[in-house]
């Protein structure tokens, strides 16, 4: 609660209403101690006295009568019948919904049908058609906006009970022979007044303003007593001549609703973990660059295709930072396979994404190193230049294609859309060659599956069109982020059999992310090993196959039984991955490794090369240079 | 499809039983003698026995609401007495001057509320979402009432760019442009509270779909960002935008009585106001209906959109 009450304080809106609204509410509590003029004494002769008179700060109406004071007891009024409509309304309501959610079942349902009932109309309807029956009045007024918004409330908290009747304390207490009344009274209420409160508070302004609005009408308030809406309507006649009459209490009605509604938004704020959590921070176009002034990158390699030097990639959420990738030296030359593994936060696809500046931004930043495409560097590129090389030249297929793909346009658009948006041909054309693409995947009747949304194919299915599209405008690179991790076995073993012949008639080179070394072996020539956001192992497949040299990877290694086995394995390694918040110094394995000496915890370990084609970080690897 | 129009139409009849049958208790918890209420104490004995020999008034509530719903079935709303016409008559010439307003600014709210929430969401704390945040705090805290008086002061008394009320002019010509001159500040004051509704949610609605991995796989194609925003996560987060422009829908129909009200608009909230104030029960009662049933009619229409527009809809 009380960090709440912190959360709330910070929001300087939220705060500005609650002062605004706490002032308000303290005059109009004081309004009858205040040395005002009556407000209802009419004084023909002095009427439409303008603001700033003497006598009458805020001028007279068109009866004579002080503005001043009649705002004071018009804003009491208002007040008063807003809040007294919000408590009916939620007292009655969720009463309602409680009983509602509690019993369930018959009562539950007849409830709720009369309450969609009530909440068919068109709400200023059903009160008007109270006020018609009951005649107009204030206190009918209140009557009818209370009623019309009880269902309101009832629905709101029948949800809440729905789940809370159901939970263990509540059948405790039944268990315990109390009486229904008893456990709605102890268990249920106690639960959902918060819930009660919050949805009076972000409703009462509504309130007052519907009060307002019947006495606008003037079926709310009858002269010569006066609300905020009734001073505004009779105000109405001489707007165009005096329009102070009308100004004043129109500005009150404002700067109450506003001052709730402020508050409101900041209530609502406070309670949303996603605000906190950053969950509603739109990523831009591509990762954010901050490279350390005087960054000068390397000298790329002229070989690969795709080289990362030194890529550091990082997360800035609230104070902390995490870094996802620290430092990464990755080379792929053309048509090579070479995977990236390692566990679920070890910052494998982090890296990935990173290459084409497709890490979500806010919070994720490039903070160094450089990723060359045929030499030159990507990072810090300008927007047109990445996304011109997006899907042409280095194409992505995604883990997970029901939600990777979008729902709501066929794969047809989809793949007609991966071609056209880098190259200007015909739709028909484009289609034409959606088809093809299809085909080329295997997919059987690709004519009639073109026009098929992603939710009526099959995983398998959605995954050969997650890699048509990577195809469709030949790229030399493909980024696979574990493309076959949510798919079962089988399919899992064909769709790495397409991989690997496209992969052979095409030429491709790929990076293969994944955390499965039975894939590395299916598929690639080379492999790195990433833990805690480094390479800690790198060379050919068959030589750490055959013999790996950094503890992490035999451990790895070792609980990888043959391909698709699940994912189960990883966790067989005793210990968790390090957050990477805060890495310690020296080797980030060192609390999970055997061999681990006071040595391995001091210093960076580099990177060192382990005969001619492989480097391992490790002070003590498991096999040593003359053996390599 | 019309497998589904016809399952939604269907579904919708117990919602209008239920309507009638709130109208009509709430009608009959008028206190005392109700031909007296509706004809008003001016009223001949013949008057009444007339009446109540017509709305069956004399016998039980349950048979009066079977005769009262039998007679609506067939389009008589019965006749209002101040009026001297049939309450269906009087209710559509009202109703369709309120669906050229309400109409309008529902238009109005959907697409200048839908365009302010993406172009806040994609300039995401930048000075255009600032802007509009700011201006749908002041929309949607601001009396449409009060909104509607301020507009005519300025824009019809001071600069005189718009006649001051009314639906069409006193004298000259009633075509389109005489209708546009007058329904210009009516729909746009009605309009912005839902315009500030719509904007809000549209908003966080593209806050939620841009972080989803269908918007990544988008850019990684090398989808351009204003195709991004505006094709593939507009479209998704119309899903969640469309039901609230339903709810939307009914309020902008709510506040036109205040508009109406305030620029003299000839519409069925004024005409519910008149007759609440002269005690005309049987126009209440026929305009409540009617406006109620269009508006449950109109879900239908916006259930309608939503599966046209989500696949995964089952029609
Ligand atoms: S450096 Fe030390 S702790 Fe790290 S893997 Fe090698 S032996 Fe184990």
């Amino acid at each position: 609660m009380s960090a709440f009450l912190k959360l709330l304080a910070r929001n300087q809106l939220a705060l500005a209403g609650l002062i605004v609204m706490g002032i308000v509410v303290v005059l109009a509590l004081l309004t009858p101690l205040l040395p005002l003029a009556d407000p209802d004494v009419t004084n023909t002769p002095a009427r439409f006295t303008p603001p700033f008179s003497e006598g009458a700060w805020l001028g007279t109406d068109h009866l004579g009568r002080d503005l001043l004071s009649r705002l004071m007891w018009g804003t009491r009024l208002s007040l008063a019948v807003g809040f007294a409509a919000a408590t009916i309304a939620a007292t009655l309501g969720a009463a309602i919904g409680i009983i509602s959610g509690f019993y369930g079942g018959r009562v539950d349902n007849i409830i709720m049908r009369f309450v969609d009932v009530l909440m068919a109309f068109p709400y200023i309807l059903l009160a008007l058609a109270i006020v018609a029956a009951l005649g107009p009045g204030l206190m009918n007024a209140l009557i009818a906006v209370a009623a019309v918004n009880i269902p309101f409330f009832a629905r709101n908290i029948r949800g809440i009970t729905v789940g809370i009747a159901h939970k263990e304390f509540v059948d405790a207490a039944r268990l315990a022979g109390l009486s229904d009344a008893k456990i709605i009274l102890t268990e249920i209420l106690p639960n959902v007044l918060p819930v009660i409160v919050i949805a009076m508070s972000t409703t009462v302004g509504w309130m007052i303003l519907e009060t307002a609005g019947l006495s606008f009408l003037g079926l709310g308030s009858q002269p010569p007593q006066a609300d905020l809406g009734s001073m505004l309507g009779e105000a109405r006649n001489a707007l165009i001549t005096n329009p102070h009459t009308s100004i004043v209490p129109g500005v009150m009605i404002l700067i109450i609703v506003m001052a709730i509604n402020l508050l409101g938004d900041g209530v609502r704020d406070a309670l949303d973990p996603r605000l906190k959590s950053g969950a509603l921070n739109r990523p831009l176009p591509a990762t954010l660059v901050a490279r350390p002034a005087g960054y000068t990158a390397p000298a790329p390699d002229g070989e690969a295709v795709l080289q990362l030097a030194g890529l550091e990639t990082q997360f800035h959420v609230g104070r902390r930072t995490y870094r996802a990738v620290g430092g990464v030296d990755l080379q792929i030359s053309p048509g090579e396979c070479v995977g990236l593994i390692g566990e679920s936060g070890s910052g494998k696809s982090v890296t990935a994404l990173s290459i084409m500046g497709l890490v979500a931004s806010p919070p994720g930043k490039i903070t160094g190193g450089s990723v060359f495409y045929k030499g030159q560097d990507l990072v810090g590129a300008p927007y047109e230049r990445l996304r011109s090389l997006r899907g042409r030249r280095v194409a992505y297929i995604f883990q997970d294609p029901l939600a990777t793909l979008h729902p709501l346009y066929t794969v047809g658009d989809q793949l007609i859309e991966a071609v056209r948006c880098h190259r200007n041909v015909p739709k028909s054309e484009a289609r034409a060659h959606a088809i093809e693409l299809l085909r080329a995947v295997r997919i059987p009747n690709a004519a009639d599956r073109v026009d098929s949304y992603p939710h009526e194919l099959s995983g398998g299915m959605r995954q050969r069109v997650g890699i048509a599209m990577a195809l469709a405008n030949d790229p030399e690179v493909i980024i696979a982020d574990e493309p076959t991790t949510a798919l079962d076995v089988t399919v899992q073993a064909q769709i790495l059999t397409l991989l690997d012949d496209l992969r052979r008639d095409r030429g491709l080179a790929i990076l293969f992310i994944t955390h499965d070394f039975g894939v590395v072996a299916q598929l690639c020539d080379r492999v790195a090993v990433m833990y805690a956001g480094r390479i800690v192992e790198d060379g050919t497949v068959d030589d750490i196959l055959a013999a790996p040299a950094h503890p992490y990877t035999k451990r790895l290694m070792a609980c990888v039984p043959e391909l698709g086995g699940g994912r189960r394995r990883l966790e067989a390694i005793p210990g968790l991955p390090p957050v990477v918040d805060n890495l310690p110094d020296g080797c980030a394995f060192a609390d999970r490794c055997d061999k681990a000496r006071d040595a391995c915890r001091q210093g960076t370990i580099p990177l060192d090369p382990l005969g001619a084609t492989r480097r391992v970080r490790c002070i003590d690897p498991e096999l040593q240079e003359a053996s390599a | 499809m019309t497998g589904y129009i016809l399952k939604r139409l269907i579904s919708a009849i117990p919602v209008l039983i239920g309507i009638s049958i709130v109208v009509f208790l709430i009608m009959a918890m008028i206190p005392g003698d109700p031909a007296t209420a509706i004809l008003g104490s001016y009223a001949t004995p013949e008057n009444v026995a007339e009446l109540n020999r017509d709305l069956g008034l004399d016998k039980p509530l349950v048979q009066r609401y079977f005769i009262w719903l039998s007679n609506l079935m067939q389009g008589d709303l019965g006749r209002s007495f101040n009026l001297n016409r049939p309450v269906l008559d009087e209710v559509l010439e009202r109703f369709n001057a309120t669906l050229i307003l309400a109409g309008t600014s529902f238009v109005l709210c959907s697409v200048l509320g839908i365009a302010a929430g993406v172009i806040s969401a994609a300039r995401q704390y930048g000075i255009a979402d600032k802007a509009i945040t700011f201006a749908v705090l002041l929309g949607i805290s601001i009396p449409s009432f009060f909104l509607g008086m301020m507009m005519i002061l300025i824009f019809a008394v001071n600069l005189r760019w718009f006649p001051v009320s009314g639906m069409w002019p006193i004298y000259g010509t009633r075509d389109i442009w005489a209708l546009i001159d007058h329904l210009t500040m009516p729909a746009l004051a009605l309009s912005v509270v839902a315009t500030g509704v719509v904007a809000r949610l549209s908003r966080s609605a593209m806050l939620e779909v841009l972080r989803q991995d269908f918007i990544r796989t988008a850019r990684a194609k090398g989808v351009h960002e204003r195709s991004i925003i505006w094709r593939h996560a507009l479209r998704a987060a119309m899903v969640s935008i469309i039901p609230v422009l339903g709810i939307q829908a009914g309020f902008v129909l709510s506040g036109a009585v205040y508009i109406e009200r305030v620029f003299q608009w000839p519409g069925i909230g004024q005409m519910l106001v008149d007759a609440i104030l002269r005690r005309d029960i049987l126009l209440v009662q026929g305009g409540v209906v009617f406006v109620a049933a269009c508006y449950v009619l109109f879900n239908i229409i916006v259930d309608v959109a939503q599966s046209l527009l989500d696949p995964r809809i089952k029609t």
